[in-house]
């Protein structure tokens, strides 16, 4: 088994799914001759040309709305977006969010949308408001949309694999951070199903509910809880929507005790539609209610200390976890 | 005139090679249009059309002239000004009609409606509502076919007030950067709503947006559809063969206010009435009496069989069912 960087892994996926379908294609800003803003496309345009690994201007609503189309033809080609950062993105919501996520249902199934737009979302380190966000509500607010937020080397092939094969618009969120993160990452082909949660951490006492960057922090919260004799669950969706549900109440049915941790704003998060399903499928399960640590409600600053005040980390998972525990 | 009259001087289509069939074809679907819009007007008056609905009365030339220039393997976008050019693309009365009336045998089961019908089959793909939303679709859908090495091409409907948004623009310039084989026929109907064109728009040719992307560009009338036919032939032209854009503006008009509920007051009668002398149903019906190709009852005849599959459209979509409860969550995944 190889141990691979997340970008890595992501770069093998897209390979692998170009070498085994030739309508597979990405296009994006920078994803050829400069292999990729994150070097996440390395070597693609080398090895494919610029037939299928191609330079975008910067105009993402434009070329995100040329994927949507191309894909809808329904000629066999599946387009790969590669969205430099999601905050970049927002200029192609319209594109997304009208076109993308309506196509299928507005013509009563006569078309397909097999797209992935992929890149880097939430805040990372020191970009400031406009480069620091965590949208993945935005998009799982959208029925058509399928979203996925891995969060090691090994899910991050096997989902945007998966991604990549599906009939639907598929919006894939990566983290800057996480890049160069390793992990073991099986040499065979293998798929992770869309719409399927993975238990990171075993655990009985509370159930931590993370996904992408947060998970590394909730784990971080588990390992020091244990020392204080808790032991955390924690659980990754891994996809947002559709949301393995059964997995999360599975597990808060379990535990009695859950706290959602996600870098993104407070208001109308996923967390809170994850909170709500627990309150209202789970309730009598739960001993406590169910807690969010998100990103301070503001756009994020700069200063290093005023950006570490606003994230979630550890320390604050902690103080979540013993507040559900009354501790 | 008489049938056996020699005729002094060609047929100014004479060099498009167009059979007596297919412009009989041209007038049939122009008036087609016209019939089913005047219909579906009376029927929103009625209330059996809900929602928007724009019609597309006045702009028949540009619509059929365009289309059938065009393979049956190629691909059309538009805007939600939709019904005329999917019947111009072959798509039944019928199921149009029922579309607008909201039933299960529309020809998007009912869950599109006036702004969104499609049929992939045809290659009508749409019926898109957000202005200025659709022109990178259809720029996409001839990077498709482009990419799989069809020579299919792509052609884009939207009006003039879509090309001041800015993915008008970065559509324009990747269809030249990447050579795609699309078309993008602006209908200028003079209006964006109820702005007209010189109070949103700087600069007073159109067309000229594309000079910026150094793209092949000219204006045509869109009240002839010979002239938009030639235009179409030369840009299909290049397209298929050269796979290269164009961007051709058609000034046309529409006679009805920009949806059922425009009152129309920012212009005047006269204007309308000036339009209508030229209007693109009469002016080609009496050019094709007078080149000899059809007589005065020919086109009455062919006027009350339309009146008459109209007529049967509107029954066929009062009697349909309502789309079952059951399909409100269907189609969202495939």
């Amino acid at each position: 088994m190889a141990v691979l960087q997340i970008r890595e892994a992501i770069n093998q996926a897209i390979a692998e799914e170009m070498e085994r379908d030739p309508g597979v294609f990405i296009m994006g800003e920078e994803v050829a001759q400069y292999n990729g803003a994150y070097k996440v496309t390395q070597g693609l345009w080398k090895k494919y040309g610029d037939k299928r690994v191609i330079d975008t201007p910067i105009t993402e609503a434009g070329f995100a709305g040329i994927g949507i189309g191309a894909a809808m033809t329904g000629i066999g080609v599946r387009p790969i977006v590669e969205m430099m950062t999601w905050n970049f993105a927002i200029l192609a919501f319209d594109q997304i969010m009208n076109h993308a996520a309506k196509a299928r249902y507005m013509s009563s199934g006569q078309f397909k949308v097999p797209i992935v737009f992929r890149g880097p979302n939430g805040p990372a380190h020191m970009l400031g408001a406009q480069h620091s966000q965590a949208l993945e509500s935005m998009v799982a607010h959208v029925p058509g949309l399928i979203v996925m937020t891995p969060s090691t080397p090994y899910d991050a092939k096997g989902m945007l694999k998966a991604a990549i094969r599906d009939d639907n618009p598929v919006i894939f969120m990566e983290s800057e951070l996480m890049y160069g993160i390793k992990g073991e990452v099986p040499d065979e082909e293998y798929l992770i199903p869309i719409g399927k949660g993975d238990i990171k951490r075993d655990g009985s006492d509370v159930t931590i509910i993370a996904w992408t960057k947060m998970v590394a922090v909730a784990l971080k919260a588990a390992e020091e809880l244990q020392k204080e004799g808790i032991n955390a669950e924690v659980i990754d969706p891994r996809t947002i929507r559709p949301l393995d549900e059964e997995l999360i109440l599975e597990s808060v049915r379990k535990t009695n005790r859950c706290v959602i941790v996600e870098d993104s704003w407070p208001f109308a998060s996923v967390g809170t539609e994850i909170a709500h399903r627990i309150h209202t499928k789970a309730f009598d399960d739960l001993d406590a209610p169910v807690e969010k640590i998100n990103a301070a409600d503001i756009p994020m600053p700069y200063a290093e200390n005023l950006e570490h005040e606003a994230m979630p980390n550890a320390e604050k998972v902690i103080t979540a976890v013993k507040k559900v525990m009354y501790r | 005139m008489k049938e056996e009259k020699k005729k002094a001087k060609l047929a100014r289509w004479v060099d498009l090679n167009l059979s007596n069939e297919k412009l009989i074809k041209m007038y049939r679907d122009m008036l087609h249009i016209r019939r089913f819009e005047e219909r579906a007007a009376q029927e929103y008056g009625k209330g059996k059309i809900g929602g928007f609905c724009h019609l597309y009365i006045g702009q028949e030339a540009t619509g059929v002239g365009a289309i059938s220039a065009l393979r049956e393997d190629d691909f059309i976008y538009t805007a939600y000004r939709d019904h005329g050019l999917a019947l111009a693309r072959g798509m039944e009365s019928k199921g149009c009609m029922a579309e607008l009336f909201g039933k299960a045998t529309g020809v998007s089961k009912g869950i599109g409606g006036s702004m969104h019908f499609y049929d992939l089959a045809k290659g009508f793909m749409g019926g898109w509502g957000i202005v200025g939303g659709h022109p990178p679709l259809a720029a996409g859908s001839a990077f498709a076919t482009k990419y799989q090495g069809r020579d299919s091409v792509t052609i884009c409907f939207m009006g003039e007030a879509s090309t001041n948004q800015g993915v008008f623009h970065e559509t324009l310039n990747m269809a030249q950067l990447w050579k795609l084989p699309v078309i993008f026929i602006c209908e200028n109907n003079g209006y964006g709503m109820g702005t007209a064109i010189s109070r949103a728009m700087a600069g007073e040719h159109l067309f000229e947006k594309a000079a910026g992307y150094e793209m092949a560009r000219g204006a045509v009338n869109g009240m002839d559809v010979i002239e938009m036919y030639r235009e179409m032939s030369v840009a299909i032209n290049r397209a298929r063969t050269e796979m290269l854009p164009t961007f051709i503006e058609a000034r046309t008009y529409r006679y009805r206010g920009h949806s059922m509920s425009d009152p129309g007051q920012y212009r005047t009668k006269e204007e309308i009435e000036e339009y209508k002398k030229r209007d693109p149903v009469e002016t080609f019906g009496k050019e094709l009496i007078a080149e000899g190709i059809l007589k005065e009852t020919d086109l009455e005849a062919m006027d009350e069989l339309i009146k008459q599959e109209v007529q049967e459209a509107v029954e066929f979509a009062d009697a349909s069912p309502q789309p079952s409860l059951d399909v409100l969550h269907n189609n969202i995944y495939a």
